[in-house]
């Protein structure tokens, strides 16, 4: 097992910070949490017992009973679904001799599936031994299980993902250049925290995220408050389903991200940068770890960086353990703490008090890359792509219903339609832009433009970074009944409308699936979901019903045509099942 | 000595300290937001049952997790947010499993209070009817999953003396549960063990052997509201009918007649009763079939096997005006604890594996003239349109007549808060 970068921690941080580690590295060795672990651990964190298995718990690459010496994840995200799920899983479950959910009888796979891996351009996807598996197909699974059944490594016999990057601007690309190493620092450093503060203002740098807040103002929110320790996060949590341009900027361009975080650091008068890497990602680990130590090698990081007289700057990895929520910036920093990825409340906000209760940048890979990119390469440069108002690229992971997945970084303001073709999408249909949580789109709206301008007017769209494509062969209801599915288990659990609402808007689209949902029912999806938005605790409650509401104004005819419809309908008689609600029954006829 | 802010609570100006919370300020003031999760001092504070949703500078949100600083305008009782706050309690009871009938908190457990001075005489959502353990493991105590809401009161205050944490959620999502400590709860002296069950605002931390202390009438939330204008408005204004003569009939499906019987306890109303109204068919007057259209019906029970829902069916096409009397009614109620376990493990308990019962001659009894059960308990809403809801196990007779009266001849009436129950 290869150490993750992830195994020390800075003499600021408490012991507790270092749980999640710990625990992860328990799950690796052993294959799951027994008992006397979390006995252990609550003694020497001196919690009790079930503050320890609260956080077990929480993380679904966590468990609580043994998990076989392979633990393989095979993705079921929608993409994989379109790709060949179905047989892929059959296929492991034949080999295996493991039920999906369950360990073989010999103990020798544990098979699990999860959703979004990252790699939605190379399904169907597999983690095994949190490796990357890609492109699967029956036979594969077959030579993939009896290698490892005859003592092969997953390590050695894993394949790496290709980065797909299929389109970069005419005019020059911003993120995938040749990258040379410090000259984003030293022409940061020539200016003062202040002058960053301006240039990063004129560059319209927004949150890549997905939420576009204004990059400069949270930077200099946090540059303003009197602490001597404050800290940069990279949030590379990228656990929105069907976007994976974080993996491919970390893979390819992590020097421009370790510079971001470096001028961040020197911006805000931080010492200690941490990246918070998705579980998913563990295998891009080591590889960015070697990068980091190279930078302190340079003298780029530790020290007096670049000569600096009194900038000190720190950076480490910290592995996630499989959590969608702990993408919301302050489920992030819960984690980071060792504990559960609950988010908090707007009492206080990062920049104020943010990791372990000091000020805080957090912010995307992409952010970061694109900070560095604007000093190497200077500003100019990279306002004059984009359009006016939304200046620069922006990198979309294409997926789904084309022929050409990938990494597309467009400049803003390239229309939809645009897009499509480039990804050569013959019949698309229902588009779903930045991922569940995001908005669907209909053909109608192709020639909307993306960009960062205009979010009221619903013009043109903001896209955080995925488009995932479905053709007109697919089943919308079934797509939102996956969404609502898949934000029912990522809930973090503590807020009514969110714990609550998915749960009861997937069994409305059962309904819904199963012809039997009258007009009525679309008008409780529209109000349930409308309340879900006003009155959850975090972005995942409040954006998780997106979808559904969307897809109900804009294909408004195909909702219509899956209602129950019979002529001879009593007024005020619901439509109801009757063979099915005595199926149980029937089972007792002789 | 604080600085002090104004601000605006629908569209009065009040005088705060900066900083206060929120919800305190709108309560010292008298306006009632409803709440669940906040209390006093908690800082900070937990923000998790958004019970308290308001307006504030024109987004909705949270009223707890807000500090009043100046010019803040804040909307409390504008109706969107009013029904807004009611579908969010709504949810928990849907959501969880709540018999308030068999719990040991009804009367003293806050989500049922505020389901009162909401007025909330049904969820619009369908229950969920998760399956959830009860652990009984602990030296005290018992955690009534099926009641929990979440609110994170008692993760957040209950510790040992040591400081450790004797309650933690697990798991995520909607398998959200808050586990046990047993080796912290063994050490927690008997007033702290009280004081966990007294934190919860429902009834899922209940100290052994606690129970029912109590009657009728003595609990925390029996008899007055917490708002002045509790009921107030009448609902309906009287159009001055014509008391003419109404036809009734009246059902009783998967319920236990109680919800009738109660019908029976108007007592003295019921001389104005029989000249009011004639009964068709109902097991009142013992008429089996429908002789014509009646006006109003009345079902008791909720539908358990495919012969409910016949009867429930021809009783929407009979009637002008249907209504659910009574929570089986309404949503399962107690024969909706079978909701929960599979019809099979139910029907093979009931007849198989019982003790009185003789393995070799038992049978799960299956014949073409017996109705046959439903996979679970349905509510009637879930088979016809009901047009009006009457809680209570059973409701009280003079909610009952109060809103019969007002249904068949419009008569105006207001409901006391001291009649609204749910057990």
């Amino acid at each position: 097992m290869h150490q993750s970068g992830a195994d020390r921690l800075f003499e600021v941080e408490p012991l507790r910070s270092y749980l999640l580690n710990v625990l992860r590295n328990i799950q690796m060795s052993e294959g799951y949490i027994s008992d006397e672990k979390i006995s252990l651990l609550a003694k020497k964190y001196d919690v009790s017992n079930v503050e320890v298995e609260g956080v077990v718990t929480f993380y679904h690459f966590l468990h609580r009973k043994p998990t076989g010496r392979h633990v393989i994840y095979l993705n079921n995200s929608l993409t994989s679904v379109i790709k060949g799920y179905e047989r892929v899983k059959e296929s492991f479950e034949r080999e295996t001799g493991a039920l999906m959910g369950s360990v073989d009888r010999t103990g020798t796979f544990g098979l699990f599936s999860t959703p979004c891996i990252g790699l939605s351009d190379q399904e169907p996807a597999a983690l095994i031994d949190f490796y990357p598996f890609i492109n699967l197909n029956a036979i594969k699974v077959k030579d993939i299980i009896n290698s490892i059944k005859q003592g092969a490594s997953p390590a050695d016999i894993c394949d790496y993902p290709a980065d797909n990057i299929r389109y970069t601007p005419i005019s020059g690309s911003v993120f995938f250049s040749d990258f040379k190493e410090g000259i984003s620092l030293v022409n940061a450093f020539k200016l003062s925290p202040q002058e960053i503060i301006e240039e990063l203002k004129k560059s319209q740098l927004a949150g890549r995220g997905g939420a576009f807040f204004p990059t400069w103002m949270k930077w200099d929110a946090t540059r303003k408050q009197e602490s001597t320790l404050k800290f940069i996060i990279c949030n590379a949590d990228e656990g929105e389903p069907g976007t994976f341009k974080d993996r491919v900027l970390i893979n390819s361009q992590a020097a421009s991200l370790i510079e971001g975080m470096i001028i961040g650091g020197y911006t805000a008068g931080a010492s200690y940068g941490i990246i918070y890497l998705r579980g998913e990602y563990f295998w891009l680990a080591e590889k960015l770890n070697t990068r980091i130590q190279a930078y302190y090698q340079k003298g780029l990081l530790g020290k007096t960086i670049g000569g600096k007289d009194g900038f000190n700057f720190d950076l480490r990895i910290q592995m996630g353990a499989g959590a969608y929520v702990c993408g919301e910036e302050t489920a992030l920093l819960e984690s980071m703490e060792g504990k559960r990825g609950e988010p908090r409340t707007k009492w206080f906000l990062p920049v104020e008090k943010g990791y372990l209760q000091m000020p805080t940048i957090i912010n995307n890979v992409e952010t970061f890359c694109a900070v560095a990119r604007i000093f190497e390469k200077g500003l100019d440069n990279y306002c004059e792509k984009g359009i006016p108002g939304s200046p620069g690229t922006k990198i979309i992971s294409v997926s789904g219903d084309c022929s050409l997945p990938g990494i597309y970084e467009i400049e803003w303001g390239m229309t939809v339609a645009e897009l499509l073709e480039l990804g050569e999408a013959n019949d698309p249909y229902f588009i779903q832009v930045s991922g569940p949580s995001g908005e669907c789109i209909s053909m109608k709206e192709k020639y909307r433009r993306i960009s960062m301008l205009d979010l009221l007017a619903r013009k043109d769209i903001r896209c955080g970074g995925a488009l995932t494509v479905y053709n007109s062969q697919r089943d919308l209801i079934m797509i939102l009944s996956k969404y609502a599915e898949f934000f029912k288990h990522e809930s973090c659990g503590i807020c009514t409308p969110c714990r609550a609402g998915n749960y009861l808007i997937e069994r409305k689209l059962d309904k819904l699936r199963n012809g039997l949902a009258s007009r009525e029912d679309l008008e409780n999806i529209r109000s349930w979901a409308n309340i879900m938005k006003a009155s959850s605790r975090c972005g995942l409650g409040k954006t998780a019903p997106n979808s559904i509401i969307l897809a109900m104004e804009k294909f408004a005819e195909y909702f219509y045509k899956r209602l129950y419809h019979t002529d001879n309908q009593h007024e005020g008689i619901v439509a109801f099942d009757m063979e099915a609600a005595i199926s149980d029954y029937e089972k007792y006829k002789n | 000595m604080a600085k002090m802010v104004t601000i605006e609570i629908d569209g009065l100006p009040i005088q705060a300290e900066e900083g206060q919370n929120l919800v305190y300020v709108a309560k010292e003031n008298g306006f009632f937001i409803p709440s669940l999760c906040y209390y006093e001092n908690m800082d900070p504070p937990l923000g998790t049952c958004r019970t308290c949703t308001c307006r504030i500078n024109g987004k909705p949100g949270p009223a707890c997790i807000e500090k009043v600083r100046e010019g803040m305008q804040v909307e409390v009782n504008k109706a969107d947010l009013v029904d807004m706050r009611k579908s969010i309690i709504e949810m928990m009871f849907s959501e969880g499993n709540h018999f308030c009938p068999s719990c040991e908190k009804s009367g003293n457990c806050d989500l049922q209070h505020m389901a009162y001075e909401l007025e909330i005489s049904h969820t619009r959502f369908p229950h969920l009817f998760k399956d959830r353990l009860i652990d009984y493991n602990s030296k005290r105590m018992v955690m009534e999953h099926n009641r929990c809401i979440k609110c994170r009161r008692c993760v957040e205050e209950v510790l040992s003396d040591d400081g450790k944490r004797v309650f933690m959620y697990m798991n995520r999502g909607n398998e959200t549960y808050v586990g046990i400590d047993y080796e912290q709860e063994a050490k927690l002296s008997k007033e702290q063990a009280l004081n966990a069950m007294n934190i919860c605002p429902t009834g899922a931390i209940i100290v052994k052997g606690k129970i029912f202390s109590k009657p009728f009438g003595q609990r925390a939330f029996d008899l007055s509201s917490s708002q002045k204008n509790y009921g107030k408005k009448p609902i309906k204004l009287s159009r001055g009918a014509v008391m003419e003569k109404k036809i009734v009939a009246t059902a009783s499906l998967a319920g236990c007649f109680g919800c009738h019987m109660s019908l029976l306890d108007v007592d003295t109303d019921l001389l104005d009763l029989i000249e009011l109204v004639e009964f068709n068919k109902s097991p009142l007057t013992d008429i089996k079939k429908f002789a014509h259209r009646c006006h109003i019906g009345i079902i008791e029970g909720g539908c358990s096997n495919d012969e409910n829902i016949e009867v429930l069916r021809e009783f929407r096409e009979k009637c002008d005006i249907l209504v659910s009397l009574g929570e089986c009614s309404i949503w399962g109620g107690l024969p909706a604890m079978r909701n929960t376990v599979p019809l099979g493990e139910c029907l093979e308990e009931a007849y198989l594996n019982s003790f009185t019962n003789d393995p070799a001659k038992s049978t799960i009894p299956y014949h073409e003239d017996i109705p046959k059960l439903l996979n679970r308990v349905f509510a009637c809403s879930e088979i016809v349109k009901i047009d009006y809801y009457i809680p209570g196990c059973p409701p009280s007779a003079s909610h009952i007549w109060k809103a019969i009266k007002n249904l068949l001849w419009h008569e105006e009436y207001s409901i006391l808060y001291s009649e609204f129950k749910y057990d």
